[in-house]
C-alpha cells in the first residue's frame, strides 16, 4: 500500500497551526457527538492518523447528498475533513470522466487493497441493468467490484442505506440500498433525504481518529447521530407533553410555536440529529421553521402516507390512542414514543 | 421592511434547559476551585429554543477578558461575569459558527501558546536574525570598500 501522510502532517502542510489544529479537534469532537473531555485523545488521535482512501460512487441519486456535504465554499470543519481523507474517485466531482475516470478508481483500489472506505449515495436498480450505467458500467456491477477490496461502506444518504425515493412505490428501476446487495462487509447507514452534513464527516471522522466505525442502532446507523429521536430532542417537546397542538398551519398554535404532532410530524419515529446539529449552520431545522418533519431518515418514508397527516393516522395505528397519550402529559407521552417506537420495529419486521 | 427581523412574531419557547444548565456550570466552578479539574459544556449538544442561548448569555452576563483567535477563521473567547466560565464561540472563515462552548477553567487551553507553534516561531525568527546579521556583513564590506 502507498504510505498515505498522517493527517496532522496533511493539516501541517496547509499552514495549519497548532492553535487551528485544536479548534478543528474541538469542531470534530464534537461532529463525532463525543464530550469535549474527549478533545485531547481526539487530538492524539488524529494527529497520528494515516489519511485514509476514499472512493466515493455515485448511482441513482439527485447529488443533494454530495451537495450536502460540498456547497459550502469556505474551508469548513466538513471540509477539512473532506481535505485530509484522501478523496481518490469521486465522479461527479471528477474532471475526468469514462475510461480516464474508472481508471483511477481502478489504481485507488490497487493501492490501498483491503484499506479504503467506499461511499455510496443513491440507490442501485437491480431491474434493467441499463437504468443506470458509467462508464458503460452496471451501478450493480460497479458497487460488488469495487467493495471488494474495501475496509468498509458507508452508505450516505436514504437511497443508498434503504432504496429512498427510486425505491418509492411502484419502484419502476427495482431500487434497493447498498445492504440488500453487499453482504460480506460492514455497512454504516448515514440515512436522511439529504444527511446533515456533520453526520457524514462526523462517521469520516470517526473512521479518521480511530481506525473503526462508531458504533451503530439495529438500522445500522451511527448511534452518536441516529441515537435518538427528533421528538425527544425538540425543543417544542414541552409543548407535547402538555397537550399543546397546532391544529393548522395558520392557527394560534402554529403562531405559537406549538407541537406540530397533529400536522402530521413524523419526529416521534424519526431518528436523526436535525433537532441538535440543526441545518446551514446551526441556523434551524424544519419544526423550528414551521413545518413538521418528514421522517425522511427512515426507511419507505415516502410511501408511508400523507406527510400533513398525524403519523397514527397514516401508520401506526389509531389516532385516538397516540392523541390521547399526547395530551395526557410527559410521562404517557413518553410512554407513546416508546409505543411508537416499538411499533416502527414491528411494522418493519413484516413489511421484511 | 428590510429583513426577517422586521417581521412582528414574538415566539417565547422554553425547553427549561437553561437553569440546570447554571446549576451544571454552578458544580463544574465548584469542582475547579476544589480540584482544578476543568470542564467544558458543547452547547450543541443540548435542545435549545430560539432564545434561550441569549437569555443563558445574558444569565451568564459580561466578564473582564475578552479575547478573539483568528485561526480557521475568528473565535471569540469571553469571560463573563462569572469569573472562571467562559463563552467560546468557533467559526469558520465565512463566519458560520462551528462551535459553541461554554468553558469553566482559569483560562481556555487554546488560548496559550502551543509548543509546536512556539519552535516553529523560534525557528522563523532564528532565520530572520541570521539574514539580518549577513545583511549587516555585507552592508559593512561594503562600507568599507
Amino acid at each position: 500500500m502507498a504510505r498515505l501522510e498522517t493527517v496532522g502532517e496533511a493539516l501541517a502542510r496547509q499552514g495549519v497551526s497548532r492553535r487551528a489544529f485544536l479548534k478543528f479537534c474541538a469542531a470534530t469532537t464534537s461532529l463525532m457527538a463525543l464530550p469535549p473531555s474527549m478533545i485531547p485523545r481526539v487530538a492524539a488521535a488524529l494527529e497520528a492518523a494515516r489519511r485514509p482512501s476514499v472512493i466515493w460512487l455515485s448511482f441513482q441519486e439527485c447529488t443533494g447528498c454530495t451537495e450536502s456535504l460540498t456547497r459550502s465554499d469556505s474551508p469548513t470543519v466538513e471540509g477539512l475533513i473532506f481535505d485530509v481523507i484522501s478523496l481518490d474517485y469521486h465522479h461527479t466531482l471528477l474532471a475526468a470522466a469514462g475510461e480516464a475516470a474508472e481508471l483511477d478508481r481502478k489504481q485507488a483500489m490497487e493501492e490501498n487493497w483491503g484499506n479504503y472506505l467506499v461511499v455510496v449515495d443513491g440507490s442501485i436498480p437491480l431491474g434493467n441493468p441499463g437504468y443506470s450505467t458509467i462508464a458503460g458500467i452496471s451501478n450493480v456491477d460497479m458497487l460488488q467490484e469495487t467493495v471488494e477490496g474495501a475496509a468498509a461502506v458507508v452508505a450516505v444518504g436514504t437511497c443508498a442505506a434503504f432504496g429512498g425515493i427510486p425505491h418509492a412505490d411502484p419502484n419502476p428501476t427495482g431500487a434497493v440500498g447498498v445492504g440488500e446487495i453487499v453482504k460480506d462487509k460492514p455497512i454504516i447507514n448515514v440515512s436522511g433525504c439529504p444527511p446533515i452534513p456533520v453526520a457524514i464527516t462526523g462517521v469520516l471522522a470517526q473512521y479518521l481518529t480511530f481506525g473503526q466505525l462508531p458504533e451503530m442502532d439495529e438500522l445500522g446507523r451511527p448511534k452518536a447521530f441516529f441515537g435518538q429521536s427528533i421528538h425527544d430532542r425538540c425543543y417544542r417537546r414541552p409543548f407535547y407533553d402538555n397537550g399543546q397542538f397546532a391544529e393548522s398551519f395558520d392557527d394560534e398554535g402554529a403562531r405559537a410555536g406549538w407541537c406540530l404532532f397533529k400536522l402530521g410530524c413524523k419526529g416521534p419515529i424519526t431518528y436523526n440529529a436535525c433537532a441538535t446539529v440543526k441545518w446551514n449552520s446551526g441556523t434551524s431545522f424544519p419544526i423550528e421553521a414551521g413545518h413538521p418533519c418528514l421522517g425522511c431518515a427512515e426507511p419507505n418514508f415516502w410511501d408511508k402516507g400523507g406527510f400533513y397527516q398525524p403519523l397514527s393516522e397514516v401508520e401506526w395505528g389509531g389516532w385516538t390512542q397516540l392523541g390521547t397519550a399526547a395530551a395526557a402529559g410527559a410521562a404517557i407521552g413518553a410512554a407513546s414514543a416508546l409505543a411508537a417506537r416499538s411499533k416502527q420495529k414491528k411494522a418493519r419486521e413484516e413489511e421484511a | 421592511m428590510s429583513g426577517l427581523g422586521d417581521i412582528a412574531v414574538a415566539v417565547e419557547i422554553t425547553t427549561g434547559n437553561v437553569t440546570p444548565l447554571l446549576h451544571e456550570v454552578r458544580h463544574a466552578l465548584q469542582r475547579l476551585l476544589d480540584t482544578g479539574e476543568p470542564t467544558v459544556i458543547d452547547l450543541h449538544s443540548l435542545p435549545l429554543a430560539p432564545g434561550e442561548l441569549a437569555a443563558l448569555e445574558n444569565e451568564l452576563g459580561e466578564g473582564e477578558v475578552s479575547a478573539t483567535l483568528n485561526a480557521l477563521g475568528p473565535s471569540l473567547l469571553r469571560e463573563t461575569a462569572v469569573p472562571g466560565v467562559w463563552f467560546v464561540t468557533h467559526r469558520n472563515a465565512n463566519e458560520e459558527i462551528t462551535g459553541q462552548y461554554l468553558e469553566i477553567v482559569k483560562i481556555p487551553a487554546i488560548l496559550e501558546a502551543q509548543e509546536v507553534d512556539i519552535r516553529l516561531g523560534i525557528a522563523a525568527l532564528s532565520e530572520n536574525l541570521e539574514q539580518t546579521k549577513a545583511q549587516d556583513h555585507r552592508d559593512t564590506q561594503d562600507g568599507s570598500t
